[in-house]
């Protein structure tokens, strides 16, 4: 075997050969499906929210093997948080949104640094303790949040001072797609970091990190930092955009859902959380009209045959299309 | 031997598993460029004394000094960034990354940029690229883009020292370098062991006397915890206790 060259890594082209080509299409789907959406909108913003929300969870469980249910209390978090703070303090968008990322970032670095002494199930069961007492909280906080009613009488200023949140979810799902993208951006970027690569490192195997001079707990405690931060801005968006936080989004429902879609689309890519989110988006709503009883079945059944027959989840579909797409026009070029 | 202050220094260490003493008041010096060798029988506390030196295991008594700086209660990573590298027994490499990778993670926190998000395009590139020329050395450049997992047994063994030369160490512990690598492999770890930076205090652990005697100019013998006697190579290799407990049975 020859020398191979250095890779590039941490620029826009994937190591799983995305070309720009590859980074293009989905920005430019979620782009065009703004134009023919009609009033699927509102269900689109829902999507793009869930896709954020997914790609939180693929940071802490993908990326730093963080064994987690308790990903919606980061999520309910910064919902609460965003709604709060536009009745109470001010009804600013941009402003609440982040308030509520650094609170939820806070949270998220206060718990981190104390349940991720741990691993393994005793971890699994701290987050699970997490989420269920912020749920019990903001059900016991009537005053607060509104209990088991959910909190209404949110109000959200124009976005930018110019946009108004309209009843078509225009703005909403523009917005939505601007923090995705950003999000994204800063996703992308950090795990082919070194910092990523440390915690692919102690994914695998932490005493070899600790052998080589990794503070592991640290670094977790970052990975998970920002991992609730990310679910912090879905919450805060889920809040503007509805104009409702209900209790749910403090479930360990919520949690399962969401490792579903992560799991459905694939761990460890990033964009395995956009197919991912939005497959059972559709599916969900698609299902639930066929049948409004039994719609988990479908999603059931999908994710059974996608860990069965597509271990590294539904984006790996998207793997075996790009590649038989360039032997194809690999076979073109030559002569 | 009248060295100057030596890089690591250790007195008095001890550590009890229960009622099993697994090392008991050792002792032990290594000035720079030392190249020491650590035998005994199995269960005679080597790879323990290893796991007290890295922070891997707590000791109940003793100091273990770096440099003139007392580093006993560190915490394993903290001590591999002020200079104590080792490799394993088993495995414990990342087998999913390439070996390039395996390199080039560690040289990142030896360079303190494994904590860059951000900004880091081109300092990562570099440690790409030193972790290259660290491979080269080694002899196994040819496997860089390989994963771990694909990797000959014998070129695991070789990364894993790459890896902890790639840290800078000033104190290299080697636990058996050479275990469970084929014969006919045996002499590619042996030459690269020769050609270790000279200025590393070296100390090896190795069942094998044949490398030993060619490697090490101060043997340690261990026996049940405790250091039974000390010496060049030619001494211990004379001395009949040593032969009695240990050489007696594999005397060259």
């Amino acid at each position: 075997m020859s020398e191979q060259p250095v890779t590039a890594i941490g620029g826009l082209a994937s190591p799983r050969g995305f070309g720009w080509i590859g980074h293009l299409i989905p920005w430019v789907i979620a782009l065009v499906f703004y134009y023919v959406a009609g009033g699927y909108l509102s269900l689109g913003t829902g999507a793009l929210i869930m896709i954020l929300f997914a790609m939180s969870l693929d940071i802490a469980l993908g990326y730093a093997g963080i064994v987690t249910l308790g990903q919606a209390a980061f999520f309910g978090f910064g919902a609460y948080t965003a709604g709060i703070f536009a009745i109470h303090v001010n009804n600013d968008p941009i402003l609440g949104l982040l308030v509520a990322t650094a609170l939820t970032a806070v949270f998220g670095l206060m718990t981190g640094a104390v349940i991720l002494h741990t691993q393994g199930v005793t971890l699994l069961m701290l987050t699970l303790a997490i989420v269920t007492l912020l749920y019990e909280a903001a059900n016991r906080a009537i005053w607060l949040t509104g209990g088991d009613d959910g909190l209404q009488g949110i109000t959200i200023a124009p976005l930018f001072g110019m946009f108004r949140f309209d009843l078509f979810g225009r703005t909403a799902y523009l917005y939505s797609l601007g923090v995705l993208f950003i999000w994204f951006l800063i996703a992308w970027r950090v795990v082919h970091s070194p910092f990523g690569r440390s915690l692919d490192g102690i994914r695998q195997k932490p005493a070899r990190m600790r052998a080589i001079g990794t503070p592991v707990w640290k670094r977790l405690v970052a990975a998970y930092t920002l991992s609730a931060a990310i679910a912090g801005s879905a919450g805060a968006l889920s809040a503007q955009t509805t104009k409702f936080v209900g209790l749910d989004t403090l479930g360990i429902f919520l949690s399962g859902i969401v490792a579903v879609m992560l799991v459905l689309g694939g761990v460890r890519r990033i964009y395995g959380a956009f197919l991912g989110a939005v497959v059972y988006v559709v599916v969900q709503d698609f299902a639930a009209k066929v049948n409004p009883f039994y719609w988990m079945f479908f999603i059931g059944g999908l994710l059974m045959a996608t860990v069965l027959f597509l271990e590294a989840g539904l984006i790996s579909l998207v793997d075996s299309t790009s590649n038989f797409l360039k032997r194809l026009f690999a076979r073109r070029k030559a002569p | 031997m009248n060295a100057p202050e030596p890089v690591l220094s250790v007195r008095g260490l001890s550590k009890a598993f229960g009622a099993l003493q697994a090392a008991h008041d050792v002792d032990l010096d290594l000035p720079a460029g030392a190249r020491h060798a650590l035998i005994g029988p199995n269960g005679a506390g080597k790879t323990t004394l290893v796991n007290l030196l890295t922070g891997m295991l707590k000791a109940d008594a003793g100091t273990i000094r770096l440099g003139g700086e007392t580093i006993g209660k560190l915490k394993p990573e903290d001590r591999v960034r002020r200079g104590i590298a080792r490799t394993h027994q088993i495995n414990t490499l990342l087998i999913e990354e390439t070996a390039r990778d395996n390199v080039a993670i560690a040289i990142a926190e030896r360079e303190r940029i494994a904590w860059r998000t951000l900004r880091y395009t081109k300092d990562w590139r570099r440690c790409l690229e030193e972790a290259d020329a660290r491979l080269r050395e080694i002899g196994i450049l040819d496997v860089a883009g390989r994963r771990v997992s694909e990797l000959a047994y014998g070129q695991q063994r070789l990364l894993e020292i790459a890896i902890a030369l790639a840290l800078k160490p000033r104190v290299l512990l080697l636990d058996e370098p050479a275990a469970g690598v084929p014969a006919h492999e045996a002499h590619i770890i042996h030459e690269v062991l020769e050609r270790l930076p000279a200025d590393i205090a070296i100390l090896i652990i190795e069942h094998d006397m044949d490398v030993v005697f060619r490697f090490a100019r101060h043997i340690i013998v261990m026996v049940q915890g405790k250091v039974l006697v000390r010496g060049e190579p030619a001494e211990i290799a004379a001395n009949p206790q040593v032969r009695a407990v240990y050489l007696g049975r594999s005397a060259v």
